[in-house]
């Protein structure tokens, strides 16, 4: 007899979602079997049982979300084995008698010991482990107002939220003012959300907001919030790369392998990351850490958000190995199956936009990696080249540079030594 | 407008309603001679003779059956049971025959009659004298329920209860019969069976009741009214048929109630309200409902300890309070 709790999948993990169920109550499970699809932040991963019997309860219902630690199913040796009721079931079993028990004085007034067993309505709430204490009229007057309830923060018994604490979130709204809790979701203060009465006059809807956006706003608030950026750019003369990367690309015909630009630009900056370890480096709270592996994350841009897989020890890897891997990772991503050991770990990242022909971009650093690479289109320009105005392939090169951890010489050489090594490719391989 | 104790509503309007109907008549015990152990059948004996005022034996099930058996035959007995306690012995021909007899034999007869009894403890009569057990008729389909708490409202709503063409259990309280309220001169009116009554107006918390309780709900809603607490207190009155609209109106506008009873809580009155109230204001609702009933015990004989088991205008008051506090309306 076992309870399933919902696992941390990823370091970033705070809460997971259900993404769909491999066994319905009722089926037999075997140690090893998937039990069930869980969403995190980062990717949809299978989750297995780890031993023998029944899937008697699932206390969560796909497309719902739970914190770390809450009890999502219960494993019993037969069918129909009595699972603890969903009251019991929360991350804290103990905590659930003693709702019960609160419930039960609380109907029955001063005498709870005389009364307790006849008006408990153990149920009553009808709460899953992760939904939060609402009245009923709490949760109208949200729905009305157009507020997500789960963003407001109680003050009646045990954090129950009523009337108040909604007519209080719709007030802070209202007046734009940022709320004191976690109501800020609710109420973004650049842009007032629809208020209660009033139609939007940009006719909006209220879209549901998957895991990865979730994830992104918070990162990105993290990092332009923490991270000290500044940013420094580059153009470099693409012709050399260009011919290279045909040469290459004409000895691995036969092989169906073909390298793109992008893994030449991922490969460079390994090798120059390796060249300048000083900028390989993360602060973390308050430390500084050098990191001794090379690990580049490229940024995939899928249809729900991004994300940002790793290739480990990129500087020691061949540029074949580069290609293959950034193009498995790519898929798996696009698939929603990528494992959370294929996302973290990076050290240093390159997002590339120049297929969409942006000239140049300034990039939001993936924290707590310290800069990320910004790479434009490559474009026929007008450059002076021997002495003459020609026109040659470039392509601009953005960096963005974490001041805490980097300072603005040691970035610069840094990206003096990747541009070169980028004009002159034979040293991306050397 | 004259102030009169809820006896002398109850005796007034019984007599009223002998002059008014030749065949309304009154049976019980010791309501002739002795005028009734609560002397609401005071002077009828005198003015009305021993035909229409007959003093039974003490034998519940015979004079119950008689009187089903003479309201089956066009006359309108009023029945007096000294209390509600000694129904228990007639309950086979209220529930089983007056309840049963129009529905069952397809509408030959109705059956119109009257029980008038007193329920309510504070009286130290012990277990077996003090219950309160008018749940066991308002259960029951065939029967009316009633149950008064001031003088004007046991005035009309005995004169709906005595013109009407169903069993009416009418209930009373030993606790009441002294209260005194207002009663217009000269009234007539006749209570529409089955509609509740605001009985006071407020904002903050809906405040249920019934007979005495519905009386201590007003106590508690005077005293909170000081400390700026507005109680909206419902009187029910008639327990069957049920009002449940005005009571789910209500909470549907102060959000949260707590109900008030002096029977006992499991199973009780007060079940059938608050789950009246979830199932009509659910989506209103900012706290669950409160019910403060009397201790799950057999009356106490000894005065303290009745007292204590007996629901106060404190404990009510402990109860809105915590209410109020729960739905973020911190009060003093």
């Amino acid at each position: 007899m076992t309870e399933i709790y919902m696992p941390r999948l990823s370091d970033t993990m705070e809460e997971g979602v259900i993404s769909s169920w491999a066994k319905n109550v009722g089926d037999k499970v075997a140690s090893g079997d998937v039990l069930v699809e869980i969403e995190t932040d980062k990717a949809v991963m299978e989750y297995e049982a780890y031993e023998d019997g029944y899937l008697v309860e699932q206390y969560v219902s796909a497309g719902d979300t739970v914190p770390i630690g809450a009890v999502i199913g219960f494993i019993g040796e037969t069918p129909d084995a009595e699972a603890p009721d969903a009251e019991g079931a929360p991350a804290a079993p103990a905590q659930g008698s003693e709702q019960g028990a609160e419930q039960a004085s609380e109907q029955a007034g001063e005498k709870p010991a005389e009364t307790a067993p006849a008006a408990p309505a153990p149920a009553a709430d009808g709460e899953g482990p992760a939904r939060p204490r609402t009245s009923p009229l709490a949760r109208r007057l949200a729905k009305e107002y157009g507020l997500d309830i789960d963003a407001i923060e109680g003050s009646g018994p045990k954090g129950r939220i009523v009337r108040a604490d909604v007519e209080a979130a719709r007030d802070r709204a209202a007046s734009g003012a940022p709320a004191a809790a976690p109501a800020a979701a609710a109420a973004p203060a650049a842009a007032p959300a629809a208020q209660a009465g009033t139609e939007d006059p940009r006719g909006s809807e209220e879209l549901k907001v998957s895991q990865m956006r979730k994830t992104i706003a918070r990162r990105m608030v993290e990092s332009k919030q923490q991270a000290p950026h500044f940013y420094l750019r580059r153009t470099i003369d693409a012709e050399p790369l260009k011919a290279f990367r045909a040469q290459i690309n004409e000895q691995l015909a036969d092989t169906g392998t073909k390298i793109s630009f992008n893994d030449l630009i991922v490969k460079a900056a390994a090798t120059t990351l390796k060249a300048h370890p000083e900028v390989n480096r993360s602060w973390e709270d308050g430390r500084l850490l050098q990191h001794h592996r090379v690990n580049v994350g490229v940024a995939v841009a899928i249809d729900e958000g991004l994300v940002v897989p790793v290739l480990h020890d990129t500087d020691t890897a061949t540029l074949s190995d580069i290609s293959a891997r950034t193009r498995d990772l790519a898929g798996k991503a696009r698939d929603g199956k990528l494992k959370p050991q294929d996302m973290s770990g990076g050290t240093f990242s390159v997002s590339n936009l120049g297929m969409f022909g942006i000239d140049s971009f300034s990039a939001v650093i993936n924290t707590p990696e310290s800069a990320i690479l910004a790479v434009g289109a490559m474009k026929p320009t007008p450059v002076v080249h021997d002495g003459e105005v020609v026109a040659r392939n470039t392509i601009a090169l953005e960096l963005s540079v974490d001041h805490r951890a980097v300072d603005g010489a040691v970035g610069a050489a840094f990206l003096k030594d990747l541009a070169e090594v980028l004009e002159s490719p034979m040293r991306i391989i050397l | 407008m004259s102030v009169i104790t809820y006896r002398q509503a109850l005796r007034d309007t019984l007599r009223a309603e002998m002059l008014r109907d030749e065949n309304v008549f009154v049976m019980g015990e010791e309501i002739g001679v002795f005028e009734g152990s609560y002397k609401i059948t005071e002077g009828l004996l005198k003015e009305f003779g021993e035909k229409r005022v007959r003093d039974t034996p003490i034998a519940e099930e015979g004079f119950v059956g008689a009187a089903v058996g003479s309201a089956m035959l066009g006359l309108r007995p009023v029945v007096e049971l000294m209390t509600i306690n000694f129904s228990l012995i007639a309950i086979d021909q209220i529930v089983n025959h007056a309840a049963k007899i129009y529905g069952m034999f397809g509408g030959q007869t109705p059956v119109p009659m009257v029980i008038r009894t007193p329920g309510g403890g504070g009286q130290q009569l012990g277990a077996t004298h003090s219950q309160n057990i008018e749940l066991y008729y308002s259960f029951v389909p065939g029967l009316k329920v009633l149950a008064p708490s001031t003088p004007a409202d046991a005035a009309s709503m005995f004169r709906a209860a005595v013109r009407d063409d169903d069993p009416v259990l009418f209930l009373e309280n030993l606790g009441l019969y002294n209260t005194k309220g207002e009663v217009p001169d000269g009234d007539e009116s006749v209570a529409e069976i089955g509609r509740a009554k605001v009985t006071r107006e407020g904002t903050d918390i809906t405040l249920i009741g019934y007979s005495r309780m519905a009386m201590v709900a007003g106590q508690v809603a005077e005293q909170l009214a000081e400390q700026g607490i507005s109680v909206e207190v419902v009187d029910l009155r008639s327990l069957r048929p049920l009002d449940r609209q005005t009571v789910v109106d209500s909470v549907r506008k102060t959000s949260c109630a707590v109900i008030c009873e002096d029977d006992w809580l499991t199973y009780g009155i007060g079940a059938e309200i608050a789950a009246s109230i979830q199932e009509g204001a659910f989506d209103y609702l900012d706290a669950p409902v409160r019910r403060v009933a009397m201790a799950e015990v057999p009356m106490p004989y000894a005065k303290p300890l009745e007292t204590a088991a007996l629901p106060s205008v404190e404990s009510i008051t402990t109860a809105v309070k915590e209410t109020l506090d729960a739905v973020g309306r911190r009060v003093g």
